[in-house]
């Protein structure tokens, strides 16, 4: 086992460790959570992480999007998450692709991945990224944030959360009047990571059927059966 | 009848986190929303005793509705 690897051997045994270098995790969008996923995917040392977003970063991103900096204003979100993953891990492989997931290119992105992590900013590409993730039998973890507010939960191929759930059309939530702060992208980022790890190795209680509610404004956090 | 009715995040400005609603009859949570000022757009997710419900469906005596905002950031 590498030294880098010595601290996560402890609540995870060597084989679980090991497994992760064989798993490839699909991170859609490189922003507020994307930036989180993917620093502590590369860190876990998932051994491929493809990074996907046709945004670049602009200086309204400073405030919370971790692979952010006044150096890199203007440049490609996924192009950025690569380049700093090469400096956290260089083990960890990271597909690169500087575009927006649409019905066009879905299949082909999502397919061939282990895990798929949501980083999205809206419903209507969350809906399509759980369509494609359940044709192709792949398990997604759904993260979402506004304010002082996040949500969790994963989607196994035939739960429909979403779409079962989400009422409305709703494409923007409450994000569009409270922003969003440094500190929810980080936590709740944290979170789909922990399930992430867990639908890898198999063990522990995953957030399946069930939704995380999450509320940094009054400290409640409260998981919901569904 | 009685029924509790739990808002969550930003729902809770100006009206609270939990509130136990009397109705004379029939009850649904559109008539909670009516009565609470929400708009229907402002509802993303609505459960009604811990299960997905229908802006619609009847309630009984003693059902818990706990209503949500879209959350949609990343």
């Amino acid at each position: 086992m590498q030294k880098r690897y010595i601290k996560n051997e402890n609540m995870l045994s060597r084989e679980e460790n090991l497994s992760l270098r064989e798993k490839r995790v699909l991170v859609v969008g490189c922003g507020g959570l994307g930036g989180h996923l993917i620093e502590q995917l590369a860190r876990l040392g998932i051994g491929h992480i493809t990074a996907i977003d046709g945004d670049v970063f602009d200086e309204s991103n400073l405030n919370r999007q971790l692979l952010c900096h006044v150096d890199n204003i203007g440049q490609p979100k996924a192009l950025v998450a690569r380049e700093h993953t090469a400096r956290v891990n260089p083990d960890v492989k990271v597909t690169a692709i500087h575009a927006f997931l649409d019905e066009s290119n879905a299949e082909e992105i999502i397919s061939g991945h282990d895990v798929i992590c949501d980083a999205l900013d809206n419903m209507t590409t969350r809906l399509l990224v759980q369509q494609y993730a359940e044709k192709l039998r792949i398990p997604m973890v759904y993260g979402a944030i506004a304010g002082w507010y996040g949500q969790v939960t994963t989607i196994f191929p035939g739960d429909n959360i979403l779409g079962s759930i989400y009422q409305g059309g709703s494409n923007k939530g409450i994000e569009q009047e409270l922003g969003n702060p440094s500190f929810t992208p980080a936590l709740v980022a944290s979170i789909e990571v922990s399930e992430v790890v867990k639908i890898i190795i198999g063990r522990g209680q995953l957030l399946r059927n069930r939704f995380l509610m999450i509320n940094t404004l009054d400290q409640e956090y409260e998981v919901f059966d569904i | 009848m009685q029924i509790k009715v739990r808002l969550f995040a930003t729902l809770r400005e100006g009206r609270g986190k939990e509130q136990m609603m009397d109705f004379a009859d029939i009850a649904t949570p559109q008539a909670i929303f009516d009565r609470l000022d929400i708009p229907s757009a402002d509802v993303a997710i609505l459960l009604i005793n811990g299960f997905d419900g229908k802006f619609d469906q009847p309630l009984k005596d003693g059902d818990t509705v706990s209503i949500f905002p879209p959350v949609g950031g990343g």
